[in-house]
């Protein structure tokens, strides 16, 4: 619970920190009383990428979530991301396996840089191991338009973790598009709590076939391929959990 | 400011109703009545109602309901209509425009390309403090021009609210060309969503509006069309530049209703014409966003004013109307026959249309659409990917020659990057005759022929992804200061369009001329367009003292950013 007050007291000062941003002035000789010719707007939106039920062929079913959201101009925003999985029938609260609160800077055309505080752990409940990290990540889109985001971790016991998601949306109709999205995780040190071994943990293919119903709404349906390598395999094993899986999921896209 | 008033009123619901009837709005305005402009039978009919005469005008802005394309909408309307009224003036007058602001939010009035003192140029923060809520504004400046123009909001996102309504000016002496009648043909885009929530679409998710993306049968049919190793070549040029080379138009035909006077394509507005009579239709683009392509089957067009500036007369078939131009032509329908005005979009999402037609009721076959074009290599220009063609390449080494003595090009002479001789994105050279910039010619040299003492080149900029609109990178409120134009001096404003979008650029106060290689006979334009990729020039006369605003006169990308302000000093 500590560590969940402090992401929130840190997050909020770098809130206080972004909102401020200067207005604008192009320095002309105009009276003080007349309004700037352009007002300048923050905005905001939340995307829910994935709210989907998985139905693995090894492990349990599981309600899954991968969210972000950002409010800000056109350099600085916050970010709130957050993913995380609800399993069914196990008798625990939801997970997040990241609540992120980021300070986020455009940097390049496609690139924003990324930093923050992390929180990993029971969504509300004790039911999960947890602990706080501090995040740097790059968000952006690659060449040929495949959306990147790679994050370092460094948590709170000094562990540093990595991963890399990346995907790709080919359009078959102005409405159907098949997206292949990839993830990798990676590890700096062994942390046997939350199953993380040294070195590259897993790796997780998937497609999804989704279909815009209107900009904001996409349905889609997808399977997935994911597999533990490693010193995280091994982990797995000795708790005698699959180290390879695969399922199918069926979901929903929204943007807010 | 000569004269200038700021009239306060609290506003009682019973004194905008007694405001609203001492400014002459009948209770059949409120219901909708087209405004005078409108008229079928143009300006010679006898029955010519609405439109608001020189040199006094009083303007009422509200909020009201009014049907648009056949559903309910609440448009900003000018005297009880959404257009507004035709402002009609004469050059010498000294017009003085009354506009009252009966909303519940700030608001103002531009007359656009009209050359007048800085303050009653109608730009918040730039010209005046704008109009308050009950608050009326006096306008008075003298006229001193003539031609057609067109007036609309600069407060916010208003103008896409239907703030907007075309201003004639007839001239003091003959013009160069005759005519029987007159109509006036104003384009507009009209949205029922909130014009803040369009932008927040376009800020928020890349290509919201766009629902003609290439997909993967496109892929498939220019494969079968130019073989794999073009078609692959080509699209991975776009996919690592992570564009699309469909975004034609940010905001399309998927929210917009395309409007002609303000009325929908099946409303099939009609201009009358009698046989043999030489008509005169003022075309005046007062979309937020939409460029059109504008023709009329079976008829050929003559060019005769651009900017609301004669130019020597072009004939054609089609013309590429950019935001806030206006565009004079004649045409002589010699058949008792009915004609189609058609206004396409140029991303091919929806057209305007109105007849022309001898009798009211009729209607003539519409011509078939265009399918959407995909951007090419002449796009990539500024990217430093093969933008200059082989001509232009040839071009440049003619045109050292044609320097002058402190390096600068001759006054008038194209830049190396214009291609004044296309008409842009979309229209098949050699297809029909289309107007190009090139065509363009002043009937006589602008007064002004100086040599340009200096130059100053601007980069258009932007990021699609972020919808961010610029000028040299940064936007209006990354700005620490204005552009500066000395007093007096005659200065060449270089415009290099480093994005793939195409932008209509718009000086207020002064006029710029275009250089597009017609030496003297440059003609002079208060809006540039500039196609993707491409370098223009314009040679401005700073005669016009104090702040003066300047930016992209697509209404979002200036919501964006691509504004300036302009100090001639």
């Amino acid at each position: 619970m500590n560590t969940r007050n402090v992401v929130i007291g840190i997050s909020s000062a770098m809130a206080l920190l972004v909102l401020p941003t200067a207005q604008a002035e192009d320095g002309y000789a105009a009276p003080a009383d007349w309004p700037p010719p352009m007002v300048k707007h923050h905005l905001g939106m939340v995307l829910i990428d994935r709210l989907e039920y998985a139905l693995p062929d090894e492990g349990q079913e599981a309600l899954v979530w991968d969210l972000q959201a950002w409010f800000g101009g056109d350099v600085n925003r916050v970010y709130l991301k957050s993913e995380g999985e609800n399993v069914q029938g196990d008798g625990e609260d939801a997970e997040f396996e990241s609540l992120e609160l980021l300070y986020s800077r455009l940097i390049a055309d496609f690139w924003e840089l990324q930093g923050g505080v992390g929180y990993q752990g029971g969504v509300f409940s004790d039911d999960h191991a947890e602990r706080g990290y501090g995040v740097v990540g790059l968000q952006g889109v690659m060449p040929y338009g495949i959306e990147t985001d790679v994050v370092l971790r460094l948590s709170d016991a000094g562990d540093v973790s990595a991963s890399i998601e990346g995907e790709y949306d080919l359009r078959l109709t102005q409405r159907l598009s098949l997206q292949p999205r990839t993830e990798i995780a990676l590890a700096g040190s062994e942390v046997e709590t939350f199953g993380v071994g040294e070195g590259l943990n897993s790796v997780r293919v998937g497609m999804r076939l989704g279909y815009a119903v209107t900009r904001r709404i996409t349905p889609y349906v997808g399977a997935y391929w994911e597999k533990q390598v490693g010193d995280t395999a091994d982990l797995s094993r000795a708790g005698g959990d699959a180290t390879e899986d695969r399922g199918v999921v069926a979901g929903v896209r929204l943007l807010l | 400011m000569p004269g200038s008033g700021v009239i306060h009123h609290p506003l009682t619901r019973r004194q905008i109703l007694k405001g609203g009837a001492a400014l002459g709005l009948g209770s059949a305005a409120a219901l909708g009545v087209r405004p005078g402009w409108a008229d079928p039978w143009g300006r010679t009919s006898v029955y010519a109602k609405g439109a608001e005469e020189g040199p006094e005008v009083a303007l009422a802005i509200r909020r009201e309901a009014l049907p648009i394309d056949g559903q309910s909408a609440r448009p900003m309307t000018i005297n009880g209509t959404s257009p507004g009224p035709l402002i009609r003036l004469k050059e010498g007058q000294e017009a003085v425009l009354k506009v009252t602001n009966l909303l519940d939010e700030p608001t103002s009035i531009h007359w656009h390309g009209l050359i007048l003192p800085p303050g009653m140029d109608g730009v918040p923060g730039v010209s005046f403090a704008g109009i308050a809520p009950g608050e009326t504004f006096t306008y008075r400046f003298p006229v001193r021009q003539n031609g057609t123009y067109w007036y609309h909001s600069h407060s916010g996102l208003q103008e896409q609210l239907g703030h907007a309504g075309p201003l004639i000016i007839d001239a003091a002496e003959r013009e160069p060309f005759r005519y029987d009648r007159e109509h006036v043909l104003l384009l507009t885009d009209w949205t029922f969503e909130d014009p803040m929530s369009v932008f927040r679409n376009l800020k928020t998710a890349e290509g919201y509006y766009n629902a003609k993306e290439r997909t993967v049968a496109d892929f498939f049919a220019d494969v079968r069309e130019k073989g794999f190793a073009a078609t692959a070549e080509m699209r991975s040029m776009w996919a690592k530049m992570r564009m699309s080379s469909r975004d034609i138009a940010d905001v399309t035909g998927s929210t917009y209703s395309y409007l002609l006077n303000g009325h929908a394509p099946q409303e099939n507005w009609t201009a009358l014409f009698k046989r043999g009579e030489r008509v005169r239709l003022r075309v005046i683009n007062g979309s937020a966003m939409s460029y059109f392509d504008v023709r009329i089957p079976g008829l050929k067009m003559t060019v005769v004013a651009a900017d609301g500036q004669p130019v020597q007369p072009v004939p054609v078939d089609e013309f590429r109307i950019a935001v806030a131009e206006t565009y004079d032509v004649l045409v002589a329908p010699e058949d008792d026959t009915a004609y189609t005005i058609f206004a396409e979009s140029m991303d091919r999402s929806g057209y305007a249309r109105a007849t022309l037609a001898p009798r009211e009721g009729m209607s003539a076959e519409l011509p078939e659409r265009r399918a959407i074009a995909d951007r090419g290599m002449e796009a990539m220009g500024a990217h430093g990917m093969a933008g200059m063609d082989h001509g232009t390449m040839a071009g440049m080494a003619g045109e050292r020659s044609r320097m002058s003595a402190n390096g600068m090009l001759a006054a008038g002479t194209a830049q190396p990057g214009s291609r004044f001789g296309q008409a842009g994105i979309g229209i098949t050279p050699g297809e029909r005759r289309t107007l190009v910039y090139g065509d363009l010619k002043a009937f006589t040299p602008w007064p002004d022929r100086r040599a340009p003492a200096r130059e100053l080149e601007l980069h258009l900029t932007g990021n699609m992804e972020r919808y961010i609109w610029s000028f040299d990178g940064k936007t209006f409120s990354e700005m620490t200061g204005p552009l500066h134009f000395h007093h007096g001096e005659r200065l060449r404003l270089i415009l290099i369009n480093d994005t793939m979008m195409e932008h209509p650029i718009h000086l207020h106060g002064m006029w710029m001329e275009l250089e597009n290689g017609h030496g003297e006979l440059i003609p002079r334009k208060h809006t540039l367009n500039v196609k993707p990729g491409e370098r223009v020039s314009a040679l401005i006369t700073a005669d016009a003292e104090g702040s003066w605003a300047f930016h992209c006169h697509l209404l979002y990308h200036m919501k964006a950013g691509m504004f300036r302000v302009v100090q001639v000093s």
